[in-house]
Parts: C-alpha cells; structure tokens; sequence
C-alpha cells in the first residue's frame, strides 16, 4: 500500500508499505530518517518517540497506515536553520548524551513536555521521561539538561529536588 | 614502553584540553539524529540478515531441512553449518563456539540457519519454513549437575590451556587464591561469620540493537561496518571463519549503542559476513530485542560462601570463600572472569590468611561472559554482606569496620601483589558517610512536618516518591526507611601477564592556514567519551585548537577492548605517546628550520613545549609559529602504548603480580521500603571515587551515575529468568526490567584525584568501579530498613516479605 502523511512539515510518500509495518520502519527504512531508534519494537524503550499530531508516541507500536494523512515529528525536526534547539544544546551542554541511543527519543519526549509544562518540577520531569529508557547516563545529567532547557539552574523545579543531593552533588574535581 | 612520569606542565594555552569537561565531539550528531549507529546503515541493493535459534537449550540436531525456506520468494541465500567455508568455531580465549550449530545446540537461542532475504519479514517468515529435527537432552544447569559422575560432556576433547588443570571436564576454569594459614587464624578468631550469597544474571541491556553491515568486496573480501568493542580481534577472529586473509577482512566501528562487555563476543559479525559473501550482495543484520538478548553473553550468576573470621576489636583475621559462576554453554572470558572474582574476591581489606577458590562452569544456561565489573561485582556483593554481618555481630558500625581493615597504598593483597598506587579505601568510606542525607519525608515516623521538600509541600503526600510510585496503593503507613554501605575494588586494564596495548595514529598539519590535528585509532567508542578525552590529549599535548577524529578501523593498529576501564589508559596513553613524537618532530623541525632565529631553541627539546598554535619557551615566549615551522608538511606518527607486564596468577596459590591498577569507590544508599507491599524505592545514591586524576570531570561524573543505576538494578529488579529447561523465560524489556528515570534517585558524586604514578596524567580507570559497590549498599540499606538477612539479589517483594 502507499501511505502519505508529512514528516516534519514535509508532505512525503511510502510506497509498497506491507500492513504489518510500523510508522519506525517506514520512517528509517523507507523514509531514510533514521533518528528515532529501534530499541525494544514493543513500546517498552522510546527510543523510538516521535509526534503524530503533536501526541508523543512509540513509532513502533503505529501501524504506517495509521498516520495516513496526519503530521508527524522526529529528531530530525528539532533543530532550526541556525542550528540546533535549545533541548539539544542543553543535553550536549549538561553531558546528557553518552551513548546517544536513547538521546532522540528523549529530545522528542522533552520538547513536547516543556511546550506542555515550561517549568516542570523534577518529579513532573521523571515522571514524563519514565516511559524512556536510558541505559548509560543514570538519568541524572537528562533530568540536568532539561533543567537547563526549562530557563537555567534558577528555574523553578531546579534546586527543589527530593533531596538536596538533586542540584547535582560537588562539582567534580572540587572534592580532590 | 610503559609511561611512569606524570608531566607537570599539562596546563593548555588553548580552550578544551585535559581537566576540562570538554563536550564530546559526536554530541551534536547525537541530538540532531543524524549520528549513524550499526542499525542505521544502508546500501543499495541490500538484503536483510535474520537468524533462526535453538529453541532448546540442550539437543541434538538430527536434520536441517532449508528447501522450504529456499522456495520463499524473496529469499537469496539460507546457511547451515553445512555452508561454512573455513573454521567453523570461534571464541574470545577458547575457540568453542560453533559459528552455526553442528550436531547439538548447547543452549536456548544458540544459531542454528541463516537466511538472507529482500525484507526483514520475508527473511524471518522463511526461517520459520527451515525444519530443523532435534533430539532433546538432559540439560545441565548448575554445578551439581555439571560435575556428576555421569554428567554429558559440553565439550568433550577440550585442548584449551585450562583444560589440564580443571578437576572435570565442565569446568571451565578454576582459581584459588592462597596466602597464610586459614586454619590457625580461624582457632584465634574471636567471630566467626559464614553466608551464602546468590547473585542473579543481569544482562548488559544496551539500548542499541547488535547490528551491522557486511559489503562484498571486490577484491573477494569483505567490508563490516559494525557496532563492537574491539574491532582488531574481532577480525581476528572472523578471518578464519570466512576463510579470508586478515587483510581481506576490513572492519570499521559505526555508532555503537551502549556496550557494557555485550559487545566483546561475536553476535552477528560472521553471519552478516557469511551471507555476504553467498550473495554478493551487502547483508545488513538488525536484532530485535528479544534477539539481542540470546545474541550476546550476560553476567555470570554466582553462588559464592563466605567465611570471615576476626577479632573482637574487628580486624579482619582471615576470610574463606568458594565462588562459583555460571557460564553457560561456551567459555567465553569466563576465565578472565574466575580470576577475577577470585583475585579480588575479599574486597579492598587487609587480610593476612586467605583462602578463596572460584570456579567457572559450562552448563546449557545462556553464555556469560564480560559485564561492567566483570567478576568483580559478584565479589562484591558478597564480601560486603559479610562485612555488615561482622558489623553487626561486633556491634560495630559498619563503616567504621570498613575502615579499620581498609587496604591503603602499602598493603599486600591475598595474592601477594603489593597496592603501589594510592588506594584512599578509608577515605571514599568517610566521604560517603559524611555527605548530609537527604531530609526525612512526612510519611515516616518522627518527620518534622514542613520537611516534606519538593514533594508536594510540608506535610503532603506525593504518591509518586513512595515505594511503589503512582501504582501504589497505600499511602506510606508501612514506609520505613535504611542506609547502607558499601565499598569495592577493581581491576583497571587486562591482566595476568596479557601483552596489553593500544595504538594512535597522529597527524599534524596546516590547513586553511591553522594548525589541524587528527587522531586515528581502532578505539571503540561505545558511549564512554573515549574521543572527547582523545581531543583533549591532543589539544594539551600539541597546543592546538582544532582535532579531528578519524573514524575507528582496522586500517591502524589495534586499541585492545573498550572493556576493564581502560580505554582512557591504554589508548589515551597511546594518544599522548603519539602526541609527544610528533611534538618532538615539530621542536626537531624548528630547530632545523628556524633554529638560527633563536638561542633559545638549543640542541634539544628542553624547556620548550607547544601552545596556542605556536612553540614557545617555559616562560610562554613564543618563538615561532607551527604554521612556520611546518610549512606544507605534515607531521604523521604512530606509537603505541603498553601498559607494565603483570603476571599470572600461580594455578596452585594464586600469587602473582596480575593486575595492572586498581580503582577504588565507595557508595551509600538510602532506601525507603514499604514493609507491606515488599515494595523498594531508592531514595538517593552517594558516590565517592578516586579518578587519580579526571580528564573529563563531566563524563567522569557520567559514568559515576550510570555505572551506580547498573549496580541499583542488580539490587532490586535486573533479572535474566531462566527455567529448569534452560530456557529464558524473560528476553524483552516488557519482562526484563531495567531502572526507569522513575527507580533512579538523585546521585551525589564526590571525585578524589589521587595521581597514580604509573598511569598516564596519573589517571584511574573509571568505568566500572561504580558498578560494584551500588548493589550491596542498597541492600545493605533494606537490611537496615527491614531487618531481613537479603542474601540474594535481585531483591524480590517476596524476600522483604519473608515469604
Ligand atoms: S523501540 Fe519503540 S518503544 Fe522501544
Ligand atoms: S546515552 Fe546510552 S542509552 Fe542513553
């Protein structure tokens, strides 16, 4: 079958889409956009989280048919002409990234909470991000870098972590 | 060469050089998307790679019938061993793993066919058309079972190295470690406890699937692009299967996902390679998820005994203790792994009378081979149960038992080898038990309402923070809360006498009028920061700017594993090597060239060093430009780097110098359990480690909280489940659960930077020391919260319950 929906405002085209594909596969395999990731094809991971009508969802659990004539958003939209978000930055700024595998999802994932909640609270931010999983960072430096992306350290929700131990702990080396 | 001096000038006239949190260099193709891992690579006319698995764990294979998989339109090549054009196994230390299945499968999921195909789904429809006919056997699943008299041979006419000296055939490998006289201190001991640990088998779970690339070459070879942790012997171990000259074999690393030891053994490399080269035609090979988990080896499960003996001021007096890990079907680094855990197996304590035996085993469970920590971990849980038993059998505090039998530089490890670094055991300890615990919260008993912080105000109860978060279903009346400790220590590097090195490549040239350096080596960037730390080298070292990164190959020397924490070592040492002989050509350049302009470039490099684009004096005088001095030639050389030969362990006593550097953190944990429901919530993690020195403060910190969330998901939830059967009974991540953003607590870090006198800058292999002690310091906190003996982990509802 053929499915046509727009890719990040671009209107694009599938052809030959079998019906059990999934709008992950068309997107990497068909589409040639691969920023979201196949991690877990079960919904388990998102690594795959893209929008579909501004809705963040897992591309792998989206039949291709389904987003027949709707908008969809990857990574690749994320930046601008000028280069890059101020999510992205911020996950390069606070050393969010390390393997990166689970980085798109997650970009994704935090653009749409902060057009949602532009101060989230670290609780709002663990809870919203729960659904992705990073294997490498231990999350703190993610929940740093969207601290960084709501408006800097001085935002709100920034040093009232559950503990004070949530700004971070000693800044490295001091200690020494 | 080893390199023994730690330079006192690694100041930079130019921004980004060591010491700073430089940002990595891939960070922005990371975030845009457009950084290519193994699974994002395509090639005109590509077919699609997909294995059929044993679905036992132990049978023999009467018959493959491919015909109707063969006549699957779509379909361009389906393999059996039948097809293999050369060696037909493979292995990191024992080549005992069948590239295929011949005659039996030895565990459930072990590659039986492969099939090529246009689609992915065209490809595995056709691999459930191939009919295999199995035989089933009695399968062998522990160390009972393993060594019986009449047990099946796993591998029978084992000629490895280790065969001789193992007391049966499924052994794989067996290390005692022997020092003193155990029987004469345990008479003079005033305490005496003894437990038995059991340690479950978590997997690597890196996020990106095993994938990968192979392209027909026309010269009959064959190019792999592929997501690994050691390129250079992984060809090495490719070349014989494919029948191919290594030179015929060109790998080179694409984006990497995660690693975490998962990537040391073949998964995919061969088969991809193998239906390349069948077809003609490039063979790309994705794994989904539940593949990735019988693609690759997991941490080995552990039963471990431990006796410690003290006395009644608690010195440790001696400990006795018998490991044994489960490899599974086929060896793997299971040996490296059992000299490991028997080398390190008391932990970072003083003791004068040890006796520690580990055994690894073959049995039909899935393969285990390396994970961050590497034998390591299971040690550690064990040791530092026993430590808070002592503790408590004493009455003593347990830090304050830590302490006093705390190695320190001087001390004499239970092999003989003497700590010649600093090792502030005593010191990580005080820092973490020093750091302020987080406030209490409203819900437990004695809590000063208004100290509720964040979490939904004074006195209010956000559901989310308790054990259990939004799923809960009490409202905190049966939450108590625990602090536990713990401390470990691990190997940095390989070791027993392995001839450990890495190569780097660098060249320095003009370009666009300023100076440009690049950096080629066959490192693995798996996630780690191995490339920013390699700019970081270079800018230090040359004084410039601007560095590129040539993609990691097999086209320069081999770098050895990203594995054992020492990339940053073994390569970045090498770095730096190749940094200071190109610098010496560029002083040697100078002199030749511009030497009359200037006394003070004299007859040798003394005093002079590289900064800001420019050579210039001690004092910072510039005495010319690189651009100047290297004209249009371009400075281009290769060294590698060693690290000082260590030893093997002696088969009988297990003395010997073996390990290269040790690494040292320490943890604390705070928990709050929910005593009703058996449900954990790990309210925060401390950390302290020593770096020797942090290259890269902010990847260092990282890895500090990402090797802690590994530790935190062995305590409470990280489980491969295997049946009686064998057979995995979890391989998802609906079923294998790792920590959500929601299990991980803030982290403190507290880095000390202690320069060790062998190593490069005096750094410390950091990757994977955070990994051992946060397990045991999280159950030592649910001890503490609960009061239950926990001897198991992962930690199950049912355990806190007592059930
Ligand atoms: S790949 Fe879609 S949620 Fe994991
Ligand atoms: S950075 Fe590797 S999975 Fe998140």
């Amino acid at each position: 079958m053929r499915v046509s929906f727009t890719v990040n405002g671009r209107r694009l085209e599938a052809d030959d889409v079998w019906e059990g594909e999934s709008l992950l596969y068309v997107l990497r395999e068909r589409l040639g956009l691969p920023g979201a990731k196949n991690a877990c094809e079960q919904g388990e991971c998102g690594s795959c989280t893209v929008r579909l009508d501004g809705v963040p969802v897992c591309a792998c659990l989206v039949a291709a048919g389904q987003a027949q004539d709707r908008a969809v958003e990857t990574v690749e939209g994320l930046g601008t002409a000028s280069g890059l978000s101020p999510v992205q930055r911020a996950f390069v700024d606070a050393g969010a990234v390390q393997c990166g595998f689970c980085t798109p999802g997650l970009l994704v994932a935090v653009d749409e909470l902060l057009e949602r909640v532009p101060r989230p609270s670290d609780a709002d931010v663990r809870e919203a991000l729960s659904g992705n999983l990073c294997r490498c960072t231990g999350y703190e430096k993610i929940l740093e870098a969207v601290r960084l992306a709501a408006g800097g350290p001085d935002a709100p929700g920034a040093a009232a972590g559950p503990a004070a131990g949530e700004a971070g702990g000693a800044p490295a080396g001091e200690a020494g | 060469m080893a390199v023994t001096r730690t330079p006192s000038r690694i100041t930079t006239g130019v921004a980004g050089g060591i010491g700073t949190s430089a940002p990595r260099p891939d960070g922005a193709l990371k975030v845009t998307g457009e950084f290519a891992y193994s699974s994002d690579l395509w090639a005109e006319d590509m077919l699609w790679g997909f294995t059929l698995r044993s679905p036992h764990a132990h049978a023999e294979i009467r018959s493959i019938d491919t015909t109707g998989a063969l006549r699957v339109p779509g379909v361009h090549a389906v393999l059996t061993h039948e097809d293999l054009p050369a060696k037909t196994h493979y292995g990191l230390e024992i080549a005992d793993q069948p590239v295929l299945a011949i005659g039996r499968v030895r565990f459930h999921g072990e590659p039986v066919a492969l099939v090529a195909a246009d689609h992915p789904e065209t490809a595995r429809r056709a691999a459930e058309r191939i009919r295999v006919e199995y035989v089933e056997l009695e399968p062998i699943v522990d160390e009972a079972t393993a060594t019986a008299p009449d047990a099946a041979v796993l591998h029978p006419g084992r000629t490895d190295r280790h065969s001789r000296h193992v007391p049966h055939p499924n052994i794989v490998h067996r290390q005692p470690i022997r020092r003193g006289d155990v029987a004469a201190a345990r008479a003079a001991a005033d305490v005496v406890v003894r437990g038995d640990y059991e340690v479950g088998m978590q997997d690597q779970a890196f996020l990106g699937p095993e994938s990968g690339l192979a392209v027909p070459a026309e010269d009959g070879g064959v190019d792999l692009y592929i997501a690994t942790q050691w390129l250079h012997v992984d060809r090495d171990q490719l070349a014989p299967v494919l029948g191919l000259p290594p030179e015929k074999v060109r790998l080179t690393l694409s984006g990497v996902g995660g690693a975490f030891g998962a990537r040391e053994d073949l998964s995919m490399q061969a088969h991809a390679c193998l239906l390349a080269l069948r077809t003609g035609r490039p063979v790309k090979i994705v794994y989904s998820r539940e593949e990735s988990f019988f693609g690759h080896v997991h941490r080995h499960p552990a039963k471990l005994s431990y006796e410690h003996g003290a006395t009644r001021d608690g010195r440790l007096l001696y400990v006795a203790a018998r490991i044994v890990l489960d490899g599974g079907a086929y060896a793997s680094s299971t040996p490296a792994v059992v000299g490991n855990a028997a080398s390190l197996g008391v932990g970072p304590y003083e003791v004068d009378n040890v006796e520690v035996e580990a055994v690894g085993l073959y049995t039909n469970n899935p393969p285990c081979g390396a994970m961050r920590g590497f034998g390591a971990v299971q040690a550690c849980f064990a040791y530092e149960s026993q430590m808070d038993r002592l503790a408590a059998e004493l009455g003593m505090d347990p830090v304050e038992l830590r302490r006093r039998n705390a190695v320190s530089q001087g001390s004499v490890m239970p092999t003989g080898q003497v700590i010649d670094a600093p090792a502030p055991v005593a010191e990580l300890l005080r820092r973490v038990k020093e750091m302020p615990l987080p406030p209490e919260r409203p819900w437990l008993p004695g809590a000063v309402v208004g100290d509720g912080g964040p979490d939904g105000g004074a006195g209010a109860v956000d559901v989310r923070a308790l054990p259990g978060g939004l799923s809960n279903t009490t409202h905190g009346e049966g939450v108590v809360r625990g602090v536990g400790y713990a401390v470990g220590i691990k190997n940095v590097g390989f070791s027993e006498g392995f001839d450990d090195y890495s190569t780097a490549r660098v060249r320095l040239e003009m370009i666009g009028g300023e100076p440009v350096a690049m950096v080629h080596t066959a490192m693995a960037e798996v996630g780690q920061g191995g490339v920013t730390v390699h700019g970081q080298i270079v800018r230090t070292e040359l004084g410039v700017e601007r560095v590129t990164i040539h993609p990691a190959d097999t086209r320069v020397g081999s770098a050895g594993s990203t594995s054992a924490s020492r990339q940053t070592y073994m390569t970045g040492g090498a770095v730096k090597l190749a940094c200071e002989a190109v610098r010496a050509e560029v002083l040697r350049l100078g002199r030749e060239r511009l030497g009359g302009t200037s006394p003070l470039w004299g007859t040798d490099d003394t005093g002079l060093f590289l900064e800001g684009g420019k050579v210039v004096t001690a004092e910072g005088r510039p005495l010319a430009s690189l651009a100047e001095v290297l004209g249009s030639d371009a400075i281009d050389l290769t060294r590698e780097h060693h690290h000082r030969r260590t030893e093997p362990f002696d088969l009988r006593t297990g003395q010997g110098f073996g390990h290269v550097q040790y690494s040292f953190c320490a943890h604390r944990a705070v928990v709050e359990v929910d005593t009703e429901l058996g449900l954990v919530k790990v309210v925060e993690m401390a950390a302290a480690q020593d770096v020797g020195r942090a290259l890269n403060p902010k990847s260092v910190e990282g890895q500090i909280h990402g090797g802690t969330a590994q530790g935190l998901g062995l305590a409470v939830m990280e489980e491969i489940l295997v049946s009686d059967e064998g057979r995995v009974r979890n391989p998802s991540f609906t079923d294998y659960l790792i920590p959500t953003f929601l299990d991980m607590p803030p982290m403190r870090v507290e880095i000390l930077e202690l320069a060790d006198p062998h190593a490069p800058y005096g750094l410390r292999g950091v990757g994977e020391a955070p990994t051992l002690s946060s397990t045991p310091a999280v159950v030592a906190a649910i001890r503490a919260a609960t009061g239950r003996a926990l001897t198991r982990v992962p930690v199950r509802p049912e355990h806190i319950l007592g059930l």
